[in-house]
Parts: C-alpha cells; structure tokens; sequence
C-alpha cells in the first residue's frame, strides 16, 4: 500500500479500508484511468443484457402489474378491499408511503449532504442512490394517492382557484405533505437529471446504434463538456446540494408532522421530526447497501464501488441505527415521564399488547441485528451486510406498522378500540410496490449510466494536475509523494 | 479496433484546403494529461487568444483561471427566484387563509380564499403556513438552479460543429480537447496549428461549421 503510484497496478485484493491518516485511500482500484472507468461503468448498457437481468426483470415487472391491477381492482371496487376500519383509517397505504418515502432519503443525503461535506467517495454510489430515490419516492406517492377515497379527486390537493371557491387547508400537516414530497419528488429528479447529462453525453459518443444514438443525443441536451459549461454545471450542482440539504431533513420531518401535530398518545411527540429522519436515513441506507453489494458484483464495479465504499454505508447505517434506538427509549423515557395516563398505556400497549409481535420484531430487526457491524469482519463480508441490511428493510417497515397501529388501535376510549388486520389485497400491493420499484430499478441498470463517471474521474489522482496540490494540503516538493496521496478522499 | 480505441498520435491531415463555402469553425488540440492542457490553455491566453474553450470529460480545477472564466451570475438569479417563491407562499397562504388582507369587491368569489374555522382557532397562524412557504423556496430557487444553468449554458442545443469531429466523442471519455474559435482575432488555421503544436497538442483538427 506504502507505494502507490498513478497508473500502478492496484490488485483487486487491495484493502482500502484501512485509515491511515498520513494517507488517502484511493476510491478507484485496478489501476483504472479515465476509459477504464468508462468502460466498466458502460459495459453493461452497451451489451445485450443478461439472462439474469431478464430473469429478474420479468419477475418484477409481474409484481408490478400485480400492483397496478390491484390498483384497479381498488378503483372499481372502493377501500373496502382493504382492512382499514375506523379508528385505524390509515391502515397499510401510509404505512407504505412512510416506509418508502424513508427509503428515499438516503439517495439525497449521499448526492447532497455528503457532497456539501467534501465526501468524496460518495461519488461511486450517488447516481445509484438517487435512482433509488426517485424509484421508492414514485412508490411512495402512488399511496397516499389511492388512499383518499376518491382518487379521481386527488388533483383537490393542489391549491388553484376553483369553481366551488374552496382552498387546501394550509394549517395541515397532511397539506404540508403534499408540498414537501411533491417539491422532493420533482428536485430530485432534476438533481438526478442533472448529474446525468454528462454522462448521457459519454454514452451518446460512445452508442453504435442509431436508435441509442438518437435517444442519448436527445436525453444530454448537447452537453459538449464545455469547461463554461462545467462552470456553471458545478456551479447549479452545489447550489443543488445546499437547496436539498434542508429539503430532505424537511421532507421526513413533514411526514412525521402527520403524526406529531395529531393529539393521539403515541404520535404527539416533538421527537418525531429528529427520530423519522434518522429513521429514513437508516431504512434508505438499507436500501442502498442492499441494491449495491450484488450490483457491484454482478455489474464488475468492485473497483469503482470498493469495499471502502460499503464500509462507509455500513457505518453510516450502524449510526443512524444507534440514534434510532435511543430515540425508541427516549419515546419510553417521556411516556413514563409525562405521568400521562393514555401515553403510559400506548407505550405498555406496544410491546404486551395487541400488536406486540410487531414491536418485538421491530427492536430485534433495527435495534439488535444490525448491531453485527460494529465488527470489522463483518463489514467484509457480504452475507453479514445483507443480514444487516435486510434486519433494517424489514424493521423500518415494522416501526413504521407500530407507530399507525398500536396508536390507532388503541386511543383514548376503549369504546371505539377496534383491531386492524390486512387483506389479501394488503399485502400483495405492498408486494407489488417492490416489484415496481425493481422494475424501474433495473431499467436504470440497462439503459442509464448508474455511476457518476465524471464526478468519479475527478476523484482520482489523474484529474488534478502536477502542481494543483497546494490546496490538499501537502508539501509540493516532494513529486512522489504528492502522487500517492494527493486528490484522493476520505 | 475502432476509432475510439487507436491511439490519435497523427494529425488529421489539413492539405485539403476547405471549399470556399465552408466555414471553419476553428482547431482544436486533443490532450490525455491536465496539466498539460491547463499549460496550453494559459500559454495561449498569454498569447492573446480569447475566443477558446476546453472540452473536457469533467471539470478541471484551475482551467477556469486559465481560460479566463468570469464567475457565472447563477448563484444571483437562485437568489431572485428563491425569495420569489418565498413570497409566493407567503402571498398564497396569507391570501387565501387569513382575513386581515382587504379584499376588493372584484374579486371573484372562485379567487376570495377560503377561511376555514376550526374550533375558534386565529385564521392569521402564521406558523402554521411556514412549511408550504419553505418548500415553494426551495422549489423555485431548485427549479432555476437547473434551468437557468442549461439555459446559460446554451443547451439543449443538439448540433455543435465540434460534434463532426470523430476524435471529439473522446471529450466525454478521457481526452480533452483545447478549441480556439476562427472568430478569434489572432486565429490563423497555420500559425494556431503550429502554436498548439509546440504546446504538446498530441493531435490537432481543422473543424468546419
């Protein structure tokens, strides 16, 4: 490791997890340079996909139908084909919009607030997670959208000046919500979409067929790499990054207004807006650990997405973990504090009562699986990561079941207490929901380019020039030791 | 092999005088190393060249300097669009909400606002208005980031005469290309050949509009 040289030969088997301060990690290995990582970013779209990709893309592509008949099924039937009942009105759908909506958050922590933060290696997996985002940010919508009864009428949400002389309610939190996903929703495309151009351009220039050509040509607007371009492009791409920072910390926290501003014991808390992002930010760290460790594998991105780069995800996930489980006993703490009588009983309720499998579930899925990273072995190896990853993707879902359920099911008057339980119809839309996302999933896979090459290439020790290192703080006479070290990231 | 895959070592050759209705565009340099075209960049910035650009696969820290980029008014017409969009909210919330903006009797009733009355709350709660308004900041201020951005830039534009060039499509891998305008004023199609030449240009072309 002592001796690494722009251009050396780097084995795969390097370990670049290791944090030695007098030293940057390199974020790219196997001696690649710039077409390198060109090429294996593109290998994939260029080439006719896989048989596994078919395989897989069929099987989601099914679910996905499944969710859009059932959705149908919904509409020409009416939501009685859900179990939801009064009191517990909300049922699955906001269970699900929550959950996905939390998926989302991670795709615009890693491209913005990591990118605000001087996070470099964030440049392997931003592209990746923002696709992610977008993907579980439409599955989200689609929920709350079908659950207003009347789905027809959801355009009602916005505000326009109408014949009936009505406007939206601007004092709900369920208004509230409709602003910050739709403005999440529609930035973080553009903030996909923009990171893109450049390297829709590089597949433009590199397409062979005139379908790929015209379609690339079109998608990157003309972009020519222009360095006044680049200017301005770095120039809107922070200005993005510092307008998401805030966005995505206030988009979680809307959501958990839905709960917090209700006076029902369980949600009327003022830790909820805190406790839901680190939430979010832990189920979307899931997420992505989940999609990229078989990506990287089977898309040959082990040295772009190296082991460091999942490192770091395990790490940010195992802390987020933490914040979640003390927020889980600070909910406790406060119940038992407040002397208030319903909360003490929904926070009893929640782990002796009638959905105690799911709180129990909960806490061993978020609180105590995942807690297998805090060793260095493994945050190596695969099948203890997905363990983890898996743990929180199913726990964030149950966290998301207790907090509607146990409070819904179980307020103030025991007279109006009723027990919730899903349909068929339930389930398989949640199942469906997965299959959608997927579906869009691998689209990006095949057709888009699902690393950042440009922003990757400017990590890497060729792109700065000899001379540039002033500013990395590192002495300049030394020519050899500058070209270990300098330009790298954390 | 393709042409993406041979190494450009030999110019393309510029015997062929261009026919008289052609217009060049200009000549442009290819590089694979920074510092080399950040070098060439200076040195022709020194040597009275404006109308230039370098066409690279990302950005070059320092080429700004060296081309001579002036910083991009973007960051004031984000600011414009943001405080627009605050005051949008603010207007509409207010408007539609409270009942301490004087209505005149024209307006229409489908445009009056709607008070709702809920358990004897204030209809002027303006807290309460704080998230609509803090989204439709970041939702104007965003949406100009991005479009403003393209639209400076000139894009979408889908022809370039730099696109004719087969070595260009490299500009998006891992070449980088200096370009000098023949609107340049010192632009000569010899004396800029052999300018870029010297500056170890590892290919040089002669690009027609």
């Amino acid at each position: 490791m002592a001796t690494l040289t722009p251009g050396t030969m780097i084995p795969q088997t390097v370990d670049n997890t290791h944090d030695d301060p007098t030293q940057r990690a390199p974020l790219v290995l196997g001696g690649k340079d710039f077409k390198g990582v060109t090429d294996a970013v593109v290998y994939r779209t260029e080439r006719k996909p896989h048989l596994y990709w078919w395989i897989c893309f069929l099987i989601s592509a099914s679910f996905a139908g499944l969710f859009f008949g059932l959705i149908g099924y919904l509409f020409a039937t009416g939501v009685g084909v859900w179990g939801n009942n009064q009191p517990v009105a909300w049922g699955f759908p906001i269970v699900n919009f929550v959950f996905w909506v939390g998926i989302g958050h991670a795709g615009t922590l890693i491209s913005a607030v990591l990118f605000l933060f001087r996070q470099n290696w964030r440049t392997s997996i931003n592209r990746f997670a923002e696709a992610m985002t977008i993907f579980a940010v439409i599955c989200a919508g689609i929920f709350p959208g079908i659950h207003v009864g009347r789905p027809w009428l959801a355009y009602w949400l916005f505000p326009y000046p109408n014949q009936m002389a009505m406007w939206p309610q601007f004092r709900s939190p369920l208004l509230w919500d409709v602003f910050a996903v739709s403005t999440y929703a529609s930035v973080s495309l553009l903030f996909w979409y923009t990171g893109m151009v450049p390297d829709l351009a590089t597949l433009r220039d590199r397409a062979k067929g005139k379908i790929s050509q015209i379609a690339y040509g079109i998608a990157s607007l003309g972009w020519n790499g222009s360095s006044r371009h680049w200017h301005r492009f770095e120039r809107a791409y922070i200005l993005l990054a510092a307008l998401c920072t805030p966005l995505v910390l206030s988009v979680h926290s809307v959501v958990s207004f839905d709960f917090a501003v209700a006076q029902l014991p369980g949600w009327h808390t003022t830790v909820f807006p805190p406790y839901f992002v680190a939430g979010a930010i832990y189920g979307g760290f899931a997420m992505v650990l989940t999609l990229a460790v078989p990506c990287r594998v089977w898309f040959g991105l082990k040295d772009i997405i190296t082991d460091r780069h999942i490192d770091n995800c395990c790490k940010v996930m195992l802390g987020t973990g933490c914040i979640v489980t003390y927020a889980y006993s600070l909910e406790f703490f406060v119940a038992w504090y407040s002397g208030h009588h319903f909360e003490q009983f929904v926070f009893l309720n929640r782990p002796f009562g009638n959905y105690g499998v799911g709180f129990c579930s909960m806490v061993f899925l978020n609180c105590v699986g995942p807690q297998i990273l805090w060793f260095r072995w493994a945050r190596r190896n695969v099948w203890a990561i997905m363990f983890a990853a898996m743990c929180v993707n199913a726990g964030m879902w149950f966290e998301r079941f207790v907090i509607v359920m146990t409070s819904l099911s179980r307020d103030f008057l025991p007279g109006s207490w009723a027990q919730f339980k899903p349909t068929w119809v339930d389930v398989w839309m949640f199942v469906g929901s997965f299959g959608l996302f997927l579906t869009n999933f691998l689209l990006f896979l095949k057709f888009l380019p699902i690393v950042a090459m440009a922003e990757v290439k400017t990590v890497m020790p060729e792109a700065h020039a000899h001379g540039d290192h002033d500013d990395h703080g590192h002495a300049a006479d030394n020519g050899e030791a500058e070209a270990q070290t300098h330009g790298e990231a954390h | 092999m393709t042409v993406l895959d041979a190494p450009i070592t030999e110019s393309v050759s510029q015997d062929a005088v261009p026919a008289e209705d052609v217009k060049v565009y200009g000549i442009v340099a290819e590089y694979d190393d920074v510092g080399d075209v950040i070098a060439a960049t200076q040195a022709a910035y020194d040597a009275g060249y404006r109308k230039m650009d370098v066409h690279s696969p990302f950005p070059i820290h320092g080429i700004d300097d060296a081309l001579g980029v002036k910083p991009t008014i973007l960051p004031w017409i984000v600011l414009f669009m943001g405080l627009t969009g605050m005051a949008t909210g603010i207007l509409l919330t207010t408007y539609t909400m409270t009942d301490f903006l004087p209505l005149p009797a024209w307006v229409p009733t489908n445009f009056e606002g709607y008070r709702y009355l809920i358990s004897g709350k204030p209809f002027d709660s303006f807290a309460a208005f704080i998230p609509v308004i803090f989204e439709l900041t970041i939702m104007f201020s965003a949406y100009t980031a991005v479009f403003a951005m393209f639209l400076l830039n000139k894009l979408p534009l889908l022809y370039h005469p730099l696109f004719n060039s087969k070595n260009f499509r490299r500009a998006t891998q891992d070449r980088f290309f200096l370009a000098i305008e023949a609107q340049d004023r010192k632009f000569d199609a010899d004396d800029t050949t052999a300018f870029l030449k010297e500056h170890k240009a590892l290919s040089t072309e002669l690009i027609n509009e």
